[in-house]
C-alpha cells in the first residue's frame, strides 16, 4: 500500500505546488512531498508529516464561504490533533476517479459543503486517529483500548509513555482501518463548534494568495473572448487578418461555431486586439427579444390554465371565493448576475496524449468532464487543478469557460493558455438568475384569518435551461423552494388549510442559472411581502399574524429574531419589516430597520438575522456568512437587474449594474439559533430574508408597497 | 523601454506605454497582488499607491506614472512583518475569498495615513471599493482597530 499511495499522493497538486510553480504533464512526480521523506498518507482525508504537521484533504471548493475551514475543523475533531499544526489541501477530480471517488462529490453548491459530508469527513478523521493510536499501542506492546490520543500526542494510561503522531505515522498508515469508528457527540467538540480563525487569510493580505487569474506556467500566452451576445446565436464571420499584426497577437480562435477569442503575449495585448476584431453575430431567434417581450411573456402566464403544481390543501380557489375579503397582487423578480469578484477564467495546456487545466470551480468533477470533452481526450488523460475562488455564488458550478480554455489551447498544442474573461463579458454571459413573476391571491375570513392561498408562479426554471434532464415530467420542483410540503430542505413554514403554489414554466432566451438563494429569494419576497400585505388586510400585527400560523421551528427563529431586534421599539422615524423561510435545511428569519428620507433617500439602519442551522461548526464564520449574504442580498434588492434588449444583456459593468458598498451597510447582527439537531446550510439561506424584511420595512415608511425589483427604480418619496 | 518604480525596485519593461498600470504590474512585472476586477475605475481591486496616493491601476497608463513611486500590496509587509492594517485585517479574519482585499488594504491604508482616527463617515468616504462578498461590517472593525494600535 505504501509506495502505491506515496506515488498517488505524490501525484496531487496542493497550494503549495501551485505556489512553488506547476508540477507539469503526468508522470511527473510532485517534487517537493517526494523530497520530504516520511510524509504519510494516513487515509484519503488525512497526511502526517515527520514533524507533526497534518494536512487534511479538502475535497470541496473554498470560495470565501468558509467550507475549507470548516470540514477541515470537523476532521481534526475527530482526528485530535493539534489545530495548530493543520493545513489543507485539494486532491484532483482525476486522482477522485483513480481512486473509486475515495473523496465522494466535489460539487460546491446549495450550502452544501458540509451538511453533505460531514459524516464521511469526520469518519475519515476518526479512522486515521485509531489507526495512529494502534501504531503506537503496537509499539508499545500495550493494548489500544489503554492509549488515548489529544493534541497530535498519544499517551499509554499505564506507563505514561506518549509518542506523536509524525512518530508514529509510518506504522499507522499500515494499520487495517477499523470499521465501525463512534463519532464524538457535538456536545463533546473541542475544535469543531467553535469561531476558529480561518487557515487561509494569511497571503490573501500580501499579494501572495494565487487565484486562477494570477497564473503562470512557462511560456503561458493569454486569451480573452467574446461569445455571442445573445444566447442562441453563432458567430457569423469575423476578420482575423485586421488584429493579427497587432502587437504580441498569435492567434484568432473561433470556438464553437459561437465565439472568437484572440490569443497574445499578455492579456492587454490580447483585449486590444480582441476589441479591434470586426465580428458579425447571427443573434438566432433571440435576437428580437427585449425586456418587454420576456415581461409580457411572464404576464400570460399568471392567468394560464396550465401549470405544474408544487403544493396543495384543501381548495384554495374555492376557499378564496367564499372569503370575507379578497386580495391579490402581483410581484416580479428580474434577472441578475453573479458579477464574483474574479472574472471567468481558466488555464489549460493540451497535447494530443493528454490535458490539464487549472482554475477556479465550484464543481471540480464537471471541470474535469469538461476538460475531457473539449480535448477530446479520455478522461484518464485529463486532469483538473481547482484553485481558490475570487468568488463563485454559484456561477462556477458551469465549466463553459473551463471548455472555452481547452478548446482555445487545442488549437495551440504544448502552450499553455491562459483565458480571462473581460469584466464585459462575465456581465453579458452569467447563468442569469432566474426571472420570475408571481400573482398571489388571498382570501381572509370574518375572523381575520386567511382562508384561502394562491400562490402563482410564472417564469423560467434554471433545470430546463441547464439540467433538462433533472426535471420530473416537465416540471421544475427546484422553483418551489420554501414552498414545499413538508421535507428537511425547504419546506413552507404556515399552517393554511387550503393552500394552492404552482407554476408556469415560461422560459426566455436568457441561459438562467443558479444564483446564491436560488428560487428563495424571489419566494421570500413574494411570500414574505404578501403575508404582510394579507396581515394588513385582516387588520393585525404582522408578527402576530404570522405567529397564528407558522410551524414550531419557523416560529422559534423568527422569535429569536424579533427578541433580539426589539420589534415594535424601533427608534423614533425608524421603521421595521421582518420576514421568514426554510431554505438550503435551515430556519432563518430577519427583521430590517430602515429610515426613507422626505427626499426619498432610503438608510438601512440594523438587520437582525436569526438562523437555525442545526449544528453550527463554526459561529464565527457563520456570523460573517450571514453578514455577507445580506450584503450580497441588499445589493440584488437594491440594484440587481440586467435588462434584455434586442436578445442581448444591456448592462456591461458595475457603473452599469451597481452594488452595495460600505456606505450603505448596515449593521448586521446575528443569533445562531442553537439547536444541534440537524446539519443545515449556512451560505445561502439568510439571502432570501433580506429583500422581504426591507420591502416590508419601506412599506411602513412610506406607504409603499414595492412589489418589483429592484428597488433603484422606484420613487421612495412618501405616497 | 519605459523605468517604472515599484516597492523601491525600478523595473524596465517594453510594454506599450498606453497599458494599464494594472497589467504592467500583473503581466510584466509578476506582481499578480493587484486585482482585476471592472477596468473602469469601479470596484477599486486594483488599488495601488502613486506617490503614497490611492489609484485605481486599471486607469492609469503606464506613460501617466513616470517617476513617481508605485507600491502594491506586495510591497507592504517588510520582511515578512505585517503592517498595522494588515495584522488588523488578520486579527478581524477579514477576508472571505480575498479577491477584493488586496484593494480594500490599500485603500485603509491610505486612508490611515491621512487620517489616524477615521470616524465611521470617513471610512464610508474613503472606502469606495466593491467587496462581492460583503467583508465591509469586517472591514470597518479593522480600520478601526488598526487606528487604535
Ligand atoms: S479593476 Fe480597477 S477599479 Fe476595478
Ligand atoms: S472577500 Fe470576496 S470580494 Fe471581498
Amino acid at each position: 500500500m505504501t509506495t502505491t499511495t506515496l506515488n498517488r499522493r505524490n501525484f496531487l497538486a496542493s497550494s503549495a505546488a501551485i505556489a512553488g510553480g506547476f508540477s507539469l504533464g503526468f508522470g511527473v512526480p510532485f517534487s517537493r512531498a517526494e523530497a520530504q521523506t516520511g510524509v504519510q498518507e494516513i487515509n484519503a482525508w488525512v497526511v502526517i508529516h515527520p514533524d507533526d504537521k497534518v494536512v487534511i484533504r479538502i475535497a470541496r471548493s473554498e470560495m470565501g464561504q468558509g467550507t475549507l475551514t470548516g470540514l477541515a475543523q470537523l476532521v481534526a475533531e475527530e482526528l485530535e490533533c493539534d489545530w495548530a499544526k493543520v493545513t489543507t489541501e485539494y486532491p484532483t477530480p482525476g486522482q477522485n476517479l483513480a481512486r473509486n471517488r475515495v473523496w465522494g462529490n466535489f460539487s460546491t453548491g446549495g450550502s452544501q459543503g458540509i451538511r453533505q459530508s460531514n459524516q464521511y469527513v469526520r469518519q475519515g478523521g476518526a479512522t486515521a486517529r485509531e489507526m495512529l493510536i494502534q501504531a503506537a499501542a503496537k509499539e508499545w506492546n500495550v493494548p489500544a483500548s489503554e492509549c488515548s490520543a489529544a493534541n497530535s500526542v498519544i499517551t499509554h494510561k499505564g506507563t505514561g509513555k506518549t509518542t506523536t503522531y509524525g512518530k508514529v505515522a509510518a506504522a499507522a498508515a499500515k494499520m487495517e482501518p477499523p470499521k465501525d469508528v463512534k463519532l464524538k457527540d457535538a456536545k463533546d467538540w473541542k475544535i469543531a463548534g467553535k469561531g476558529l480563525k480561518r487557515l487561509d487569510t494569511r497571503d490573501k493580505l500580501t499579494g501572495a494568495q494565487l487565484y486562477g487569474i494570477d497564473l503562470k506556467l512557462p511560456n503561458m500566452l493569454t486569451a480573452t473572448i467574446r461569445d455571442t451576445p445573445v444566447n442562441g446565436g453563432k458567430l457569423k464571420s469575423f476578420d482575423a487578418a485586421k488584429v493579427e499584426k497587432m502587437p504580441g497577437v498569435k492567434k484568432v480562435v473561433a470556438i464553437d461555431g459561437r465565439a472568437v477569442a484572440v490569443v497574445a503575449n499578455s492579456y492587454w495585448q490580447a483585449r486590444t486586439a480582441l476589441a479591434a476584431l470586426p465580428v458579425e453575430w447571427d443573434p438566432g431567434p433571440g435576437g428580437s427579444v427585449s425586456s418587454s417581450d420576456i415581461a409580457a411573456m411572464l404576464a400570460e402566464g399568471l392567468n394560464a390554465t396550465q401549470a405544474f403544481v408544487g403544493n396543495q390543501a384543501g381548495d384554495a380557489k374555492g376557499a378564496i371565493d367564499k372569503a370575507a375579503k379578497k386580495i391579490e397582487a402581483v410581484y416580479s423578480y428580474p434577472y441578475q448576475n453573479h458579477a464574483t469578484m474574479e472574472p471567468m477564467n481558466c488555464t489549460a495546456l493540451w497535447t494530443p496524449d493528454k490535458c490539464e487545466a487549472w482554475g477556479p470551480t465550484q464543481n471540480g468533477e464537471a471541470a474535469l468532464a469538461a476538460t475531457a470533452e473539449a480535448a477530446g481526450l479520455p478522461v484518464n488523460k485529463c486532469d483538473f487543478r481547482k484553485t481558490l475562488l475570487g468568488g463563485g455564488f454559484g456561477r462556477r458550478g458551469r465549466s463553459d469557460y473551463v471548455r472555452q480554455a481547452v478548446l482555445i489551447a487545442k488549437e495551440m498544442p504544448g502552450t499553455p493558455i491562459k483565458l480571462i474573461w473581460s469584466r464585459e463579458e462575465d456581465m453579458t454571459h452569467c447563468t442569469f438568475h432566474p426571472i420570475m413573476a408571481c400573482k398571489l391571491t388571498g382570501g381572509i375570513d370574518a375572523a381575520g384569518n386567511i382562508a384561502g392561498l394562491h400562490v402563482r408562479l410564472s417564469g423560467q426554471s434554471i433545470l430546463a435551461g441547464l439540467l433538462p434532464q433533472n426535471l420530473q415530467n416537465g416540471m421544475d420542483p427546484v422553483v418551489f423552494q420554501g414552498f414545499n410540503n413538508g421535507g428537511t430542505e425547504s419546506a413552507y413554514g404556515y399552517n393554511i388549510d387550503n393552500l394552492l403554489v404552482d407554476h408556469a414554466m415560461r422560459n426566455p432566451h436568457v441561459l438562467p442559472g443558479f444564483w446564491r438563494g436560488v428560487n428563495t429569494n424571489q419566494n421570500a419576497i413574494f411570500m414574505e411581502c404578501f403575508m404582510d400585505e394579507l396581515a394588513e388586510a385582516a387588520g393585525q400585527d404582522p408578527l402576530e399574524f404570522r405567529r397564528k400560523m407558522l410551524k414550531p421551528r419557523h416560529l422559534r427563529v423568527l422569535n429569536a429574531a424579533v427578541e433580539k431586534a426589539g420589534w415594535g421599539k424601533a427608534p423614533a422615524g425608524v421603521h421595521q419589516g421582518l420576514a421568514q423561510i426554510m431554505g438550503y435545511g435551515s430556519y432563518v428569519a430577519a427583521v430590517a430597520e430602515v429610515s426613507v428620507s422626505d427626499a426619498g433617500q432610503l438608510k438601512i439602519h440594523r438587520i437582525v438575522a436569526a438562523t437555525d442551522c442545526g449544528h453550527a461548526v463554526n459561529p464565527a464564520q457563520i456570523e460573517r456568512q450571514i453578514a455577507g449574504s445580506f450584503v450580497y442580498g441588499l445589493s440584488a434588492a437594491l440594484y440587481g437587474e440586467c435588462t434584455v434588449k434586442d436578445g442581448a444583456i444591456e448592462q456591461t459593468n458595475f457603473d452599469t449594474y451597481n452594488v452595495m458598498r460600505m456606505d450603505e451597510m448596515p449593521k448586521v447582527e446575528s443569533v445562531i439559533v442553537p439547536s444541534g439537531d440537524f446539519w443545515g446550510g449556512v451560505g445561502e439561506p439568510t439571502i432570501a430574508v433580506a429583500a422581504p424584511a426591507v420591502l416590508n420595512a419601506i412599506y411602513r415608511a412610506t406607504g409603499k408597497r414595492i412589489r418589483t425589483l429592484p428597488v433603484m427604480n422606484h420613487d421612495l418619496r412618501k405616497a | 523601454m519605459v523605468a517604472v518604480t515599484v516597492n523601491g525596485k525600478i523595473y524596465n519593461t517594453n510594454a506599450d506605454p498606453r497599458t494599464p498600470l494594472l497589467w504592467v504590474l500583473r503581466d510584466d512585472l509578476g506582481l499578480t497582488g493587484t486585482k482585476y476586477g471592472c477596468g473602469v475605475a469601479q470596484c477599486g481591486s486594483c488599488t495601488v499607491h502613486i506617490d503614497g496616493v490611492v489609484n485605481r491601476s486599471c486607469r492609469v497608463p503606464l506613460n501617466a506614472v513616470g517617476r513617481r513611486k508605485v507600491t502594491t500590496i506586495e510591497g507592504l509587509a517588510q520582511g515578512g512583518t505585517l503592517t498595522k492594517v494588515q495584522q488588523a485585517w488578520l486579527d478581524n479574519d477579514v477576508p472571505q475569498c480575498g479577491y477584493c482585499q488586496s484593494g480594500m488594504i490599500m485603500a485603509a491604508a491610505a486612508l490611515l495615513k491621512t487620517t489616524p482616527k477615521p470616524t465611521d463617515e470617513e471610512i464610508d468616504a474613503a472606502m469606495t471599493n466593491i467587496c462581492r462578498c460583503g467583508t465591509y461590517q469586517q472591514i470597518r472593525a479593522a480600520i478601526h482597530d488598526a487606528a487604535k494600535g
